[in-house]
């Protein structure tokens, strides 16, 4: 039992990076906007997080700051491709390369300035301690999974739960998925697309941004390190197709995603505590690194086959709008 | 003319070959090229501490700054980048090249053969010719039997967490790790190591997540054989106990840490660059040196290890110096109160089969540092 309560545990914990970063993906794309650069954009929230926090010794200030860190990242993306038209693949990738090594520029001159690798405060980490909730924390079983986290897991499904009343319920939402799914008709109906297209692409890479301060800080147990989002942001944009494009289905995406990269760590327990599932201590643990993506392709192969105007792509996403060209 | 003024012109430039190169074996001129995995201004880990030893080189011998060309970074998974690295270093003028992660050995192997010229020496491996190409490593093991006395002396849920890099398939963790729980078993029989692995030198958010899994296993002092932190930092937070590796990682995890084997690599690179320098690197050969060399050791015991640690350690230490004990053989250390003797007892794996008879000689060093595939007996793979 105890297997079980600390795989889902461990998985919650190492899918709430991924859950950030779809979610801002996801408020990206739902725009029209498609930013291949989320792993930039979480290395430089990564950064500004980590930075911020370890000086002020404040998780409200490292999330602001990983929070306009990545914004700033998002403004330069929305410039070159809502003003200047650029091609949003090749800017996106750009963004990645230029994220990743702005974060490591930086990150290296903050270890040599303090003359070796940095680790938070025993204070900083006491304030993101994995205490139980009251009340809810004392619920045998789902009490430990789902109510003993460090804040900034809630405030993950928090932000994925606003992201997705934004994007369904509210007029804002409605007039960037009109954007995101034919650009010349909101035109034509006076919504200002450009207007549009940066706040989203602002808001989706500032929420980027946090996920990325979140494996810098928790992931690492506090201790910095230049290559800690190794690869996360690129899942994350994966999941988005595994999440069809919702925020609530992200949070489940993410949790499914966290558990393979929980799993391969304990297949092994697994075996050993349930005789039936003695087979795992067999399967390669390379398989688990894998699954994630051959998931996302069967997901994407069986989308398309649906055809289903829901849970699509949004038709104009990746497409530049220009209006003199309609 | 143009005849003579062609041969002239050949003429001087082979001059001035053989004048530039009796200048290059000149002392001022020798240069010393590393390259690093890592980066060494992390200030902890594996780089750092070999990065340490050649600052110790620089300073026994008296080479200027400008005689030591590091490359660091350099992925040891890519051949390429490997080649690129040293082909830099040899176009700098480096007389010899230490390259200190395994993944180099097949590249530097393979250059050694294009470049006679320059000496190769790589640490961590086993390939090696007679002419320029040694290998160096050390007797780690002996120094994580030390540590695994202070875990075992430490741990009070008697489950001991290992986070290891690579599997059975790796002899250096393998036989790392075999260590660490022959000397758990010293002193506590009824403890049990277990080990996961993350399949890779430097990953710190698997480390982190390994070292949390062990945790939740139950394990109450980590050990580690990979290079970051993290497995320290887990058991910080989780108010647990730990033994770091590469140097002293007390300052990461002033409430986990116990102590760390760590490595004195200075000493070797002053003996190979002085051997270089004086021409005497035909017999210098390959390099395996232990705690008798100091060229392994444990970081000063914390206030965190249990009483008596220091006293028993001590003791240890002395019979391994002194040739009495050497870990891989049919003996083991029993510790009664303070008392440490040494008795005969059959080396097991943990599938029941023995691997050394009671009382019987140390493995050699070949199987040390390439055949230990098996795990000790104590060992669980969790």
């Amino acid at each position: 039992m105890n297997t079980i309560i600390n795989f889902l545990f461990a998985a919650i914990k190492a899918g709430t990076p991924l859950l950030l970063g779809t979610t801002g993906e996801i408020i990206t794309e739902k725009s029209g906007s498609l930013n291949l650069g989320v792993e930039g954009l979480m290395y430089m929230g990564a950064f500004a997080g980590f930075y911020a926090g370890y000086k002020t010794n404040s998780v409200i200030i490292a999330v602001i700051a990983s929070m306009l860190m990545a914004m700033f990242g998002a403004l330069i993306f929305a410039f070159l491709t809502v003003t200047l038209q650029a091609n949003q693949n090749v800017t996106g990738l750009t963004l990645t390369i230029f994220g990743s090594g702005l974060s490591i520029f930086f990150g290296q001159q903050m270890i040599n300035n303090e003359g070796g690798k940095p680790s938070m405060s025993v204070d900083f980490m006491a304030k993101l301690a994995e205490e139980p909730l009251p009340l809810l924390g004392d619920i045998p079983v789902v009490g430990k999974i789902l109510f003993s986290h460090n804040p900034l897991v809630y405030l993950a499904v928090v932000i994925a739960i606003l992201a997705w009343i934004y994007i369904r319920f509210t007029r804002a939402g409605l007039n960037m998925r009109a954007v995101g799914e034919n650009a010349a008709a909101a035109d034509a109906s006076g919504i200002n697309v450009n207007r549009v297209k940066y706040m989203n692409i602002l808001l989706g890479g500032g929420v980027c941004g946090i996920g990325g301060a979140y494996i810098a800080i928790i992931n690492s147990y506090g201790g910095w390190d230049n290559g800690c989002i190794n690869g996360q942001g690129w899942i994350s944009v994966a999941l988005v197709i595994f999440a069809s494009w919702s925020p609530a289905k992200a949070i489940l995406g993410s949790l499914v995603f966290g558990a393979f990269s929980a799993f391969q760590i304990r297949a092994n327990e697994f075996a050993s505590a349930f005789p039936a599932l003695s087979f795992l201590a067999e399967i390669p643990s390379a398989i688990y690194v894998m699954l994630p993506f051959l998931l996302t392709a069967i997901i994407l192969i069986f989308t398309s086959i649906r055809g289903k105007r829901e849970g699509a792509q949004p038709a104009n996403c990746g497409i530049n709008y220009y209006r003199e060209e309609r | 003319m143009k005849k003579l003024l062609s041969i002239l012109l050949v003429l001087t430039t082979i001059l001035s070959m053989g004048v530039f190169t009796s200048c290059s074996s000149a002392d001022s001129n020798f240069k010393v090229g590393v390259i690093h995995i890592g980066d060494p201004a992390d200030g902890s880990g594996y780089s750092f501490a070999h990065d340490q030893g050649i600052v110790d080189m620089q300073k026994n011998i008296g080479l200027a700054d400008s005689q030591i060309v590091r490359k660091i970074n350099i992925n040891d998974g890519d051949a390429a980048a490997t080649k690129t690295a040293i082909e830099e270093c040899i176009e700098e003028g480096c007389n010899i090249i230490f390259g200190t992660s395994w993944g180099y050995m097949e590249t530097m192997a393979e250059l050694a053969e294009q470049y006679p010229d320059v000496i190769f020496s790589h640490g961590t491996g086993y390939m090696s010719n007679d002419t320029n190409f040694n290998n160096y490593f050390g007797r780690i093991y002996q120094a994580r039997y030390l540590s695994g006395i202070a875990a075992g002396l430490k741990t009070q849920s008697n489950k001991i967490g290992y986070v290891a890099a690579w599997g059975t398939d790796n002899a250096e963790v393998t036989g790392g790790l075999d260590a660490f729980a022959k000397g758990v078993a010293a002193v506590n029989p009824d403890a049990t190591v277990y080990v996961k692995t993350t399949d890779s030198w430097f990953d710190l958010s698997k480390e982190g997540e390994v070292a949390q899994a062990l945790i939740d296993l139950g394990c109450d002092v980590i050990g580690q054989h990979c290079d970051t932190t993290a497995p320290q930092l887990a058991a910080e937070n989780a108010g647990v106990w730990g033994c770091g590796y590469n140097s002293d990682m007390t300052s990461s995890a002033p409430n986990a840490h116990l102590t760390a084997p760590i490595w004195n690599w200075g000493v070797y690179y002053t003996s190979a660059v002085e051997a270089a320098m004086d021409g005497k690197w035909a017999e210098f050969g390959n390099y395996f040196g232990g705690l008798k060399e100091g060229f392994v050791d444990i970081s000063p015991l914390t206030a965190n290890c249990a009483e008596n640690t220091q006293t028993i350690i001590e003791a240890v230490k002395k019979l391994i110096v002194d040739g009495e004990f050497a870990v891989f053989d049919g003996k083991q250390i029993k510790v009664d109160g303070t008392t440490v003797s040494v008795v005969d007892e059959a080396m097991m794996d943990n599938a029941g089969n023995t691997i050394v008879e009671a009382g019987g000689a140390c493995l050699d060093d070949a199987t040390i540092t390439g055949a230990i595939n098996w795990y000790y007996s104590n060992v669980v793979a969790a």
